[in-house]
């Protein structure tokens, strides 16, 4: 529909909307994020929530302990190796549609940690991630652009056509596979599909 | 409070052959230890915690430490005979050379005991103790009945260091996982192999990223 | 109430928690609490045997945060070390800081110039402040007080934490303190700021007790739960707060006299039943104390640099030696033992962390205890896992 008439017969009383804006509208407008808290970046996380920051301005603020209940997993600190079993664990038992935000560089990439022997480096070797945040931990102020950049993203889906979300994709991957605590790694140490990420214009990154 | 020397009198008068030595600590914190003799130390630490002048209750801190193989070079004069031509007549001549030889002091797993006294207000005393080597003689005895607060780092200790302590009571990996079979705090210990692009390696980092590569190279010429 | 008897025989018997009998009706429920659950402070997680809804047995695992601070810290510098402690007890990064700087003071044998001494006090004391209100609001959170308390402490947090941003550049991560004092000199202006926030802090803890202390609900739920006997305390290495609710008075700021406590007048509140209660109003109390330095601290802090000018940070190598230096950080002694074979990274460095040991006795607590209480007991006890596994 053309964009002015829309606004014109708004400015008449008339609302017009099409079926997926008023459906994105609704999701991206009550994420509820999962009670999931990692490290330190989990106390920015709850301070985001608390009365400067006020995250309920987004619609988020039901934060729920069971991963039935939410739609958000937001990453929110160092993913070990004895840890990261259970993260994938519960990012399966989130129902779809379903979000990632990495919140801080050690979700992203084992930051200042990577080195150490039961970091993982980055919660993307075996989940795909929505939004990845750097800082350490990153300001409430930077969780807060996460939330918007991920509502534009679910603005942004379409319900129908190729580009449609995995959630709307009968074929597409639901399971992830949880890794093995084995004698000296974690087994596999990634998962196929998720990792390496593809990087428009720069390839895969490994 | 005591000075190193009147507490290890005070042990050796209290517990006959005790076997304490004192480590010196020549750093500026002078804060000198007491070596133990793994089979007296149970008697020392309940000694040191009971005496009314000592009243060692508080066990503070139990620390694991790492005392490799050490390869020590030295240099060694050495004489000996040999067959030398001096004016065109082949004689046997002594010689004394200088020779580098080298000597491997066996390594061993250390615990360190930071002691102080709730009662008496004062501390530290350091106990410490050896086993005999790092690969299958590396009993000591458990402190957790003397002192409840061994029972999670002896088990940090165990974990991380491999040291097995005799006698306590729930021995079990305290931070890795039970599947797991390194001791990571370990100076030899060899990180699985999953090294990640980073832009500006250098030091371990980069040579950990030519190893990754060299082995990525290997894997592809396989193919 | 059903409260276990833990003082069997003086020095007997501590090696394992006592014994608790199932009665013999139904069967026993086994339940991994954790790692992902709303009310351990991240993720920590206890293997609990129920019968009924009172608790037979618990049992803690760790590791689920293992970061081996300890391994990366040997493979680098002194100096580079000093970030990473910012990450052992995320909320009270400061007091990690001094804590590692004054190791490594007693290791080089390294002089602080006085308003060093100054600057730090005073931020430490905000650290506990504002470590305490965050304690005493997880605490209410954990009970069911969902919201207001943690607000209330969030807010006076904030403002302690622009503070802290403003001086050393970070709300959380404040990387501040060097060997031989200071990184940056606190400004006339920072100094008159922390003056202004600290004379409002006395209402917030007026208006906090207010909203908790008579509340039937807490006092019901609190006292005569979780009772921690002073000689096992003792013996099983507790410290801070948890250890003082026990009766016990052991305070290192008054024990070991570092830095320059000596100087200030404040006193060391003492509970009297070692109950959650207790463990709970303690922490009210010290905060009234931490004013009561800040105060004085604020008052008389001297002029001069913050930073030894013969104080070496760069290819910064200590004599061959160890050493043993610990603080009253706002969970407990928080130590830090270091072992120099003379090169630049410490041959061995060694964390000593109070929410680690402090979490020996948690079994012993909750024995006997229901269910519902674990967490109560759990968040009286204050840990914070960063520092529990390192």
């Amino acid at each position: 529909m053309d964009e002015n008439l829309k606004i014109e017969l708004g400015k008449q009383g008339i609302v017009v909307t099409t079926l997926q804006e008023l459906y994105n509208w609704g999701r991206r407008s009550s994420v509820w994020p999962m009670n999931f808290g990692l490290a330190c970046c989990a106390i920015e996380m709850i301070a985001t929530t608390m009365a400067r920051y006020d995250l309920a301005r987004f619609g988020a603020e039901v934060f729920r302990p069971s991963p039935r209940q939410a739609d958000l997993m937001i990453i929110s600190g160092t993913v070990t190796k004895k840890m990261a079993p259970q993260v994938v664990r519960l990012y399966n038992q989130m129902a779809e549609p379903r979000y990632v935000i990495a919140m801080g560089a050690c979700a992203i990439s084992g930051g200042p940690f990577k080195q150490g022997y039961n970091v993982l480096k980055g919660i993307d070797r075996y989940i795909p991630v929505d939004v990845h945040i750097p800082g350490c931990p990153p300001r409430p102020e930077a969780l807060l652009q996460a939330f918007i950049a991920l509502q534009k993203k679910i603005d942004g889906q379409h319900l129908t056509g190729e580009d449609r979300p995995r959630f709307l994709d009968a074929e597409a991957q639901g399971e992830f596979p949880v890794p093995e605590q084995g004698e000296h790694d974690l087994v596999p140490t990634s998962n196929k599909g998720v990792w390496p990420i593809k990087i428009q214009g720069l390839g895969t990154r490994d | 409070m005591k000075t190193v020397e009147e507490i290890k009198a005070a042990i050796e008068a209290a517990v006959p052959g005790a076997g304490v030595e004192i480590v010196l600590n020549p750093g500026p914190a002078a804060q000198h230890s007491l070596r133990l003799a793994p089979e007296s130390a149970l008697a020392v630490a309940t000694f040191l915690r009971d005496d009314a002048d000592l009243a060692l209750d508080h066990l503070s801190n139990v620390t694991g430490v790492d005392w490799p193989d050490k390869e020590i070079a030295e240099k060694v004069k050495v004489t000996r005979t040999v067959a030398k031509t001096v004016d065109g007549v082949e004689q046997q001549v002594e010689e004394t050379v200088e020779e580098t030889r080298k000597r491997v002091e066996p390594g061993c797993l250390e615990v360190v005991y930071h002691l102080f006294s709730v009662a008496k207000k004062h501390g530290p005393v350091v106990l410490r103790m050896r086993t005999e080597n790092r690969s299958d003689r590396v009993e000591l005895p458990s402190m957790t009945h003397i002192w409840r607060s061994a029972d999670f780092q002896e088990r940090e200790i165990f974990d991380l260091y491999g040291v097995v302590f005799k006698g306590h009571p729930d021995l079990r990996r305290l931070l890795m996982w039970d599947e797991f079979k390194d001791h990571p705090m370990r100076k030899d210990y060899v990180e699985p192999d999953d090294y990640e692009y980073e832009p500006t390696p250098h030091d371990h980092v980069l040579a950990r990223a030519q190893e990754h590569q060299k082995k990525i190279e290997a894997a592809g010429n396989k193919e | 109430m059903n409260v276990v008897d833990t003082k069997s025989e003086k020095h007997e018997g501590w090696n394992l928690p006592p014994a608790v009998a199932p009665d013999g009706e139904g069967e026993l429920l086994e339940v991994s609490m954790g790692p992902h659950h709303p009310s351990t402070h991240g993720v920590f997680r206890m293997d609990v045997t129920l019968d009924g809804e009172r608790v037979i047995r618990l049992k803690p695992v760790f590791g689920y945060l293992h970061r081996n601070h300890e391994k990366l810290a040997e493979g680098q510098t002194y100096l580079a070390s000093i970030p990473y402690t910012d990450r052992l007890d995320y909320i009270c990064s400061l007091t990690n800081n001094w804590a590692y700087a004054l190791a490594v003071e007693k290791l080089a044998g390294q002089e602080v110039p006085e308003r060093a001494e100054y600057v730090r006090v005073i931020l430490g004391e905000l650290t506990r402040v504002q470590n305490h209100a965050l304690a005493v609001g997880f605490l209410l959170q954990d009970m069911g007080a969902s919201g207001t308390p943690l607000m209330y402490g969030f807010r006076e947090r904030e403002e302690i934490l622009d503070l802290f941003e403003t001086l050393t550049g970070s709300r959380m991560m404040c990387n501040y303190m060097r060997f031989g004092g200071c990184r940056v000199d606190p400004t006339a202006e920072w100094l008159e700021r922390a003056r202004k926030i600290v004379a409002k802090l006395p209402k917030f803890v007026d208006e906090f007790e207010a909203l908790l202390i008579g509340n039937e609900i807490l006092i019901a739920r609190t006292q005569g739960t979780g009772i921690l006997p002073p000689d096992l305390a003792v013996n099983a290495g507790v410290t801070g707060p948890v250890l003082r609710a026990s009766g016990v008075n052991y305070d290192l700021r008054k024990v070991d006299r570092y830095s320059i406590y000596d100087r200030f007048d404040f006193k060391v509140p003492l509970g009297e039943h070692g109950d959650v209660y207790d463990r709970f109003m303690i922490r009210l109390l010290e905060l009234r104390q931490s004013l009561r330095i800040l105060e004085q601290a604020l008052k008389d802090i001297p002029g001069g640099p913050v930073m030894d000018p013969k104080a070496k940070i760069r290819n910064f190598r200590p004599k061959p030696g160890e050493a043993y230096g610990r603080i009253e950080a706002p969970k407990g002694e928080l130590g830090f033992y270091l072992i120099s074979d003379g090169g630049p990274n410490p041959y061995r460095y060694r964390v000593r962390p109070p929410s680690l040991i402090n979490l020996t006795i948690l079994e012993d607590m909750c024995l006997g205890q229901n269910v519902a209480d674990v967490v109560l007991i759990l968040g009286s006890v204050d840990i914070v896992l960063g520092e529990v596994d390192r």
